[in-house]
């Protein structure tokens, strides 16, 4: 304490006591890590990451809404009309611009996350101002290809990765 | 706890004192000069504790036997409700006392509002407050999710999903907090954890509050410093522990008026449907003490900004005593405060009213409205008041409006007409 004259030059013990510092920090973070981790998805949620599904008696029109990872996936059979619909919307109307093409490889199949981009609710199916889905909570509309079009969400429904197994069956995940 | 001179009488009790003086700590405050010109609206920070501990007690009980578990947490509160021994008044006493606890903080909170008592030097036990007031709605949240209804379950989606919309990051904080990629058991493990510590960090809480507050004193009615103890103060027991305890008696009339004949009213009927991951309800309202934040949220038509909104109109309470520019504390001597004052608890209630109904038309409109509103009161009126406001001429000490014959006499018979000093 009593040498305070060279105290603007960088000395031993001030590198001592960075060096310390540094450590103890390495330390506590690393200590810190595992108590946070923990709460991150585990193995056994990780392990249910894939769903197959029959569609085999779904009509075109209809939709079926199936359980993946806690979430529901709508899996929707589109119309020619809804097709149409969707294909025709100037990209520049959207507030989030995807091409129906690119979320639907085949036309007549849709698959998304049902889960409104909001706050994450469950949209409803045929219904809003689009005829697509509706969401309940806090008034999303989206299309027919699940775009979001009018409404507090800011992205469109997610397209979760899928592929068809056969011609009936939808594996997810 | 400073000027204190407490020597206990008997010879064990000074032994005793001498090695942990809290004999001379239950003197503090059983001696503690108090304002005595307090009036019922000082009461409800004893209501408030009884509140914290009839939570904390019957809470206790309750996770005797409920089950933190998807497929059993239901059923578990069903289990309570019919075959627990006096299940159901626990439950209900629980449940409704969560909601007479923001009933209670409500009425304090703005009690602090109208007398200025988040003024200097009083801004530590303000800012204490608000963190109280945080963890409260935290706490409630999560005690709202345990008995996994549709309500619980689609009321936690909803609020777990406010964090994904922090850029960047935010989808890893969600998945993060729910454990998974949905709400779903786990999420529900740790809500039932986090559910029992709070009230207990409210509590340590609590202490330093009223910690804080013991040092400068209460505020009171006429918002003027006292000195302490003098003609203006009485001892905190006998007088203010029988008022406090009278005022505690007509709130428990309330309390169980509630809890006995409409033990439901303040929930939701959908709650006592089982949690369904497919189906949304059609009308998803939080409880009736988060519906002004709630309309803020949704007046927002960005998902980021009303997030940041919501948050910021808890926030910007902590903030208060500084946006507050006014060196005048009570809005008895405020003339124009006082009307802003009371426009904006009528603005409040009005956020509450359209939170709880569609956000559409013309609710959607009057919500916008009202949140404008909300952060004008905080962000310009206050500031401008300050410094733009005339303001009555304070009395010289509380006993000389309560004598009368003073100089201020016209002010202090405001002040009698006003708080009913007599």
């Amino acid at each position: 304490m009593s040498e305070k004259k060279d105290d603007k030059k960088t000395n031993r013990r001030d590198f001592l006591f960075t060096a310390t510092a540094a450590a103890g920090a390495v330390g506590v973070g690393a200590a810190i890590w595992p108590v946070v981790d923990q709460m991150n998805p585990d193995a056994s949620v990780k392990a249910l990451a894939s769903t197959e599904v029959d569609v085999s008696l779904l009509q075109r029109g209809q939709s079926l809404t199936v359980l993946w990872r806690g979430k529901p996936v709508f899996i929707k059979r589109r119309t020619e009309d809804e097709i149409k619909k969707a294909r025709e919307v100037d990209l520049n109307e959207l507030k989030h611009p995807e091409k129906d093409e690119d979320r639907a490889k085949n036309p007549e199949w849709l698959v998304m996350l049902g889960v409104c981009t909001h706050l994450g609710c469950v949209p409803l199916t045929d219904k809003g101002d689009f005829n697509g889905w509706f969401c309940p909570c806090h008034g999303s509309h989206y299309d027919t290809s699940g775009r979001i079009r009018k409404g507090p969400a800011p992205l469109n429904m997610e397209i979760p990765k899928y592929e068809f197994v056969n011609n009936n069956t939808i594996k997810i995940g | 706890m400073s000027d204190h001179n407490y020597t206990p009488q008997s010879k064990l009790g000074k032994w005793f004192n001498d090695r942990l003086p809290l004999l001379t700590l239950a003197n503090h405050l059983t001696d503690y000069p108090t304002p005595k010109n307090l009036n019922y609206w000082w009461t409800f920070g004893g209501i408030l504790t009884f509140c914290l501990i009839t939570q904390i007690v019957t809470g206790l009980v309750l996770a005797m036997h409920y089950i933190a578990h998807v497929d059993h947490a239901f059923s578990s509160v069903e289990h309570i409700m019919r075959d627990v021994n006096y299940g159901w008044l626990l439950r209900y006493v629980h449940a409704n006392g969560a909601s007479m606890f923001f009933l209670a903080v409500y009425i304090h909170i703005f009690r602090a509002l109208f007398y200025g008592s988040y003024k200097a030097p009083r801004e530590i036990i303000w800012i204490l407050g608000i963190i109280i007031y945080l963890l409260m709605m935290a706490a409630a949240f999560m005690g709202y999710v345990l008995p996994w209804g549709q309500m619980s379950f689609w009321g936690a989606t909803v609020i777990t999903n406010l964090f994904s919309a922090i850029p960047l990051i935010g989808e890893s904080i969600t998945t993060w907090l729910w454990g998974g990629y949905s709400v779903d058991n786990p999420t529900l493990t740790r809500f039932f954890t986090l559910h029992y510590l709070i009230p207990f960090l409210i509590l340590g809480l609590v202490v330093l509050h009223i910690w804080a507050l013991h040092v400068p004193g209460n505020n009171n009615p006429v918002g003027i410093d006292i000195k302490k103890p003098s003609k203006d103060t009485v001892p905190f027991h006998p007088y203010i522990v029988i008022k406090d305890a009278f005022a505690l008696l007509m709130f428990l009339i309330l309390f169980a008026l509630f809890v006995f004949y409409s033990p439901n009213v303040l929930g939701h009927a959908d709650n006592y449907i089982e949690a369904n991951p497919l189906v949304t309800p059609a009308h998803i309202v939080p409880e009736w003490y988060l519906l002004p934040f709630y309309a803020i949220l949704r007046s927002v038509p960005d998902k980021l900004m009303g997030v940041v909104a919501m948050l910021s109109a808890i926030l910007i309470l902590a903030a208060l005593p500084w946006l507050d520019t006014s060196k005048v504390r009570s809005a008895v001597f405020r003339p124009l405060y006082k009307q802003f004052y009371w426009i904006l608890v009528a603005d409040v209630l009005i956020l509450g009213y359209v939170g709880a109904m569609p956000a559409e038309g013309l609710y959607l409109l009057i919500a916008r409205i009202a949140t404008v509103y909300y952060f004008l009161h905080f962000l310009i009126i206050l500031p401008v008041l300050g410094w733009k406001e005339k303001t009555l001429p304070l009395p010289l000490s509380i006993s000389e409006p309560v004598l009368g014959g003073s100089i201020n006499l016209a002010a202090a018979k405001t002040i009698n007409d006003k708080e009913g000093i007599s």
